[in-house]
């Protein structure tokens, strides 16, 4: 009761601060969106919401590296460093290193046809997370970034748009703007850092007032200027986050231990937990990254140790999300920057490979229990059976989340682009 | 060198208008930031800067666009400060400027920077970005430090540009002790050398273009594959690290395996353009450092040129920093003014900064009447205002280091401060946000950012009123009420506070008890910190 009051007095705070700051300019201030945070949330959390009415979101377990398809969701005998096994769709396997996930595929799809045309880690995680190539003239916003953009706010008072886990390039607002970068979290499941003003209340009026005063003085004569830094509106956003009991879906410490168990002891397993709760708590948009798949050397010992960590925790998120009745209303993308090579390089490593690598798609209102797509088992061809393009896979997505993929909008430079350049692959839409 | 000559004075008793500042009395080392200004020579700039203000001023009237006016002298001076040494200048700085009536003063005041200490730590490491990356790669055979210091020494030796470049591409021997061979042994990875990967990052890093992209618009599948791109990662195809560091070895060839044919390929070192600016007789790496700083290469200086206008203004001339087109026919651009006086120069760095410190557009005020959207992308795109610039983080730690201090901080600093900054700039910069080497493009201000000035332990630490901080020092040593704001927005955004805002802070003192001046200059402390002025290049 007493953390209410002090969140509540913190808002109060916050909207005499606005206030007076801007009794001059209040009409116009109002016009602005910096004000639409002070409207009571409207919206249940998206749990408590059931169909059509649920607001969908989408979870992106990242896999920065560029897993190799072969040991993990594209087994093939000979090529392949592992065993397969048998999963719950009938006549499909997978590499015997992801035996939970085996049990859970069926609610998603494999796709084993991607194709990729950068063959660099960071060229090829534009593409894979744009669904474009790297352009010199723009840098087009990632699939999480559109997400959040167009998805309703719905009262959601944290960052709607969060990466969890250590990652180099995480997901970036491009063109959208940098108020659509991913909110980085870096140790998923800890207490976030910089949340408390330590100040007291008069005190931290006091400074919020100063900073109007400054703030006002500094705009003259670059109004413009100022307001596209956004500096204000993050102080304001991060006011407003600073006081919201939603903070609380960030930590894992009231889960029972068995869950926590169940999605395993790594910071990749907390991440995916964390990820859920995010998801209920109506954050739209959540990557989840894991890193350490670039196996030039050494490719079954490097690509074990992050399945390790990977299996659980996938397949927990995904009997987790189902359980809950979430995985209808959340897409969950599992997806590298490219694959690995199918020849063993003298290193034993395996290298790039961005034609014809997996990726497994499912939720959100998609079909499931599918497998697109085939390689080419003995390795004599690169491209594969039924390619899948990124663009393709990204406006299926879109799709199902309810979000206009071919809607055109106009960039900083004027150049109209649309949100993804491929057609939904109609064979994955429900 | 154009070196202020050096007089070692005792401890200075500052008079700084309003306070008496003693200057820390354990300082022993004679610095340059407190020698008094006036003695610096400045190089002749008149007709390097002269033609650059022509070009601007010429597109400006054919563009009808009506420039911003001039910056004050101060806010230039903050400019430079934070582009070369960054950090903000100091109260003391601020006022010994304000003092300085000798003619010339802002060119002065950038030699004098050059000058510093700080300029070869700060700048070099801006330098090293694209050259090495950010990684920390392999300890055992990469040094990222042993290579800005390097580069340091290279800044303050003034070696010609061109030879540091040479030196990069075709040097032999250990990474500690011939530091310049990083530049390669970042390359190695995965027990080899990634020679695609040091051929991009020459190209992109010498010449400013992407090779490996420009190709793969025609041959959208294995643009990595492509001849031209290959032929350049040949030139590096004979160097292997050995019991005595980098070598060259003349009799090992470059294979790279076809794709289709499965078939090791043997690749002959190959230029994609000016073949004839190879000379005939080195190593492969000696002869594609001559091909890069051919005199006739203007990709060479035009690369550098954006470069350097990047790290002045915080954003390149020509976007991005290392995606330029091919030079381009007809009459010369700015990059072609200011690479032919870097030439012309000795590939001298100083000089090529202080050309841009000089001109018009670097002096423009970043205010400008026109409210319209359209036209202020208009006059920002043609230089016509000085652009609002977010801070690096480096540059966020350093001023608000500095802001915490009345007198210059570097390393003859108080030892608090030093400790603070060895402790906390890591974990500042990775939660500001550190963009690696995309750091010279636009960005907005973003949540985590305002929350960690707000509420992160470094600022929360510096505002803190204490004997040995500025605030502390500010709130109980100023003579009234006003020099007291006033010598605060000094401190902080290093100009003076306008009528409004001496009005509304000095009433705040006025109307509260002396127990509460403290906390009160706290807070002004905290406000200016976490203001857009503050934290914006403005």
């Amino acid at each position: 009761m007493l953390r209410l009051e002090i969140a509540d007095f913190r808002i109060e705070t916050l909207i005499m601060t606005l206030a007076h700051i801007d009794r001059r300019n209040f009409l116009q201030l109002g016009a602005t969106s910096t004000l639409s945070f002070l409207l009571p949330p409207l919206d249940l959390k998206a749990a408590e919401k059931r169909g059509a009415e649920r607001p969908k979101s989408m979870i992106v377990l990242w896999m920065s590296g560029g897993p190799s398809q072969l040991e993990t969701f594209d087994p093939h005998p000979g090529l392949s460093q592992v065993e397969s096994i048998k999963t719950k769709i009938s006549g499909v396997e997978i590499a015997n290193l992801l035996p939970q996930m085996a049990e859970e595929i069926q609610h998603l799809n494999i796709v084993r046809s991607m194709m990729s045309k950068e063959g660099d880690h960071e060229r090829g995680t534009y593409l894979l997370k744009t669904g474009y190539r790297p352009d010199p003239t723009l840098r087009h916003p990632t699939l999480g970034a559109i997400v959040e953009h167009e998805l309703p706010k719905n009262g959601v008072e944290i960052p709607r748009h969060v990466t969890l886990g250590p990652t180099e390039w995480p997901m970036w607002g491009g063109f959208l703007g940098a108020e659509h970068d991913a909110f980085k979290v870096y140790d998923p499941g800890r207490e976030l850092h910089n949340m408390q003003h330590h100040r007291p209340d008069d005190s931290q009026k006091r400074r919020l007032e100063n900073l109007g005063v400054l703030e006002q003085n500094f705009a003259q004569g670059r109004k413009l200027q100022t307001k596209k830094t956004l500096h204000q509106d993050a102080i304001n956003r991060a006011l407003q986050m600073m006081s919201s009991k939603q903070l609380k879906a960030f930590k894992i410490d009231d889960e029972p231990e068995a869950m926590r168990k169940a999605y395993g002891d790594s910071t990749f397993g907390r991440a995916c937990l964390v990820a859920r709760r995010l998801v209920e708590e109506g954050v739209r948009s959540v990557e989840v990254s894991l890193n350490g798949w670039d196996s030039h050397a050494a490719n079954l010992k490097n690509q074990s140790a992050n399945i390790k960590d990977l299996d659980p925790a996938f397949a927990t998120l995904i009997k987790d999300l189902r359980e809950r009745d979430l995985l209808q209303s959340t897409v969950v993308l599992w997806i590298g920057e490219f694959g690995r090579t199918p020849a063993i390089n003298p290193a034993g490593g395996r290298d790039h490979w961005p034609t014809g690598f997996s990726c497994v798609v499912g939720g959100g209102g998609l079909r499931s229990g599918m497998v697109l797509g085939t390689t080419d088992p003995v390795n004599a061809k690169t491209t594969p059976s039924d390619p899948v393009e990124v663009a393709d896979l990204y406006a299926t997505i879109l799709q199902t989340l309810g979000i206009e993929y071919g809607k055109e909008v106009i960039t900083p430079i004027g150049r109209p682009m649309t949100f993804s350049s491929g057609k939904p692959i109609s064979k994955l839409l429900g | 060198m154009n070196i202020i000559k050096r007089i070692r004075l005792l401890p200075l008793a500052v008079i700084l208008g309003v306070i008496v500042l003693v200057l820390g009395a354990s300082r022993t080392a004679p610095r340059h930031s407190s020698d008094p200004p006036g003695l610096e020579v400045v190089p002749e700039l008149d007709d390097a800067v002269s033609k650059i203000d022509n070009l601007f001023e010429q597109d400006w009237t054919k563009n009808k666009l009506q420039p911003a006016q001039l910056a004050s002298d101060l806010l230039v001076l903050r400019r430079l400060s934070l582009a070369l040494l960054g950090t903000i200048p100091s109260l003391e700085e601020v006022r010994q400027f304000e003092a300085d009536l000798e003619p010339l003063k802002l060119e002065r005041w950038t030699q004098r920077m050059l000058d510093d200490s700080r300029f070869g730590y700060y700048f070099s490491e801006r330098l090293a970005r694209s050259l090495v990356g950010t990684e920390q790669g392999q300890f055992l055979i990469f040094r990222r430090d042993r290579f800005s210091n390097w580069l340091k020494d290279c800044l303050n030796k003034r070696t010609p540009y061109d030879e540091m470049v040479r030196q990069m591409i075709s040097e032999t021997g250990l990474w500690t002790s011939v530091p310049a061979t990083n530049f390669v042994a970042v390359a190695f990875a995965n027990e080899a050398l990634d020679q695609n990967k040091l051929a991009g990052r020459t190209v992109r890093a010498f010449l400013g273009q992407r090779i490996d992209c420009a190709q793969c618009h025609d041959h959208p599948f294995d643009h990595w594959k492509q001849g031209d791109f290959q032929g350049l990662a040949a030139f590096y195809g004979q160097v292997k690290n050995s019991l005595v560091g980098w070598q060259d070895f003349p009799d090992l060839e470059f294979q790279v395996e076809n794709r289709k044919t499965k078939e090791l390929e043997t690749i002959a070192p190959a230029v994609p353009f000016h073949p004839e600016w190879l000379p005939a007789e080195g190593t492969r790496r000696e002869k594609l450092a001559a091909w890069i700083t051919n005199p006739d290469n203007r990709r060479f200086e035009r690369a550098t040129a954006n470069r350097v206008w990047a790290l002045m203004f915080g954003k390149p001339f020509l976007d991005p920093v290392d995606g330029l087109s091919d030079p381009p026919e007809g009459a010369p651009d700015l990059l072609d003014l200011l690479g032919a006086d870097f030439r012309l120069h000795r590939y001298d760095l100083r000089r090529m900064i202080q050309v841009i410190a000089a001109s018009k557009a670097y002096r423009l005020d970043s205010v400008h009447p026109s409210e319209d959207d359209a036209q202020v992308d208009e006059l920002k795109s043609h230089w016509a205002v000085f652009p609002l610039i977010r801070l690096r983080p480096e540059q966020m730690i350093g001023a608000a280091l500095q802001a915490v201090s009345l007198s210059t901080t570097d390393q003859n600093s108080h030892l608090a401060i030093r400790t603070i900054r060895l402790f906390q700039e890591n974990d500042f910069v990775k939660e500001y946000g550190d963009l690696g080497e995309n750091e010279l493009t636009e960005q907005v201000g973003t949540i985590p950012q305002a929350l960690l000035r707000m509420n992160g332990e470094l600022v929360r630490g510096l505002v803190k009123s204490d004997f040995f901080k500025s605030s502390g020092r500010i709130a109980n040593m100023a003579p009234d009420n006003e020099s007291r704001v006033e010598t605060a927005f000094l401190v902080v955004l290093s100009r003076r506070p306008t009528v409004v805002e001496q009005q509304y802070f000095v009433s705040q003192f006025e109307q509260s008890d002396v127990s509460q001046r403290e906390v009160i200059m706290e807070d002004l402390f905290w406000s200016l910190c976490n203001s857009p002025e503050f934290s914006w290049n403005h």
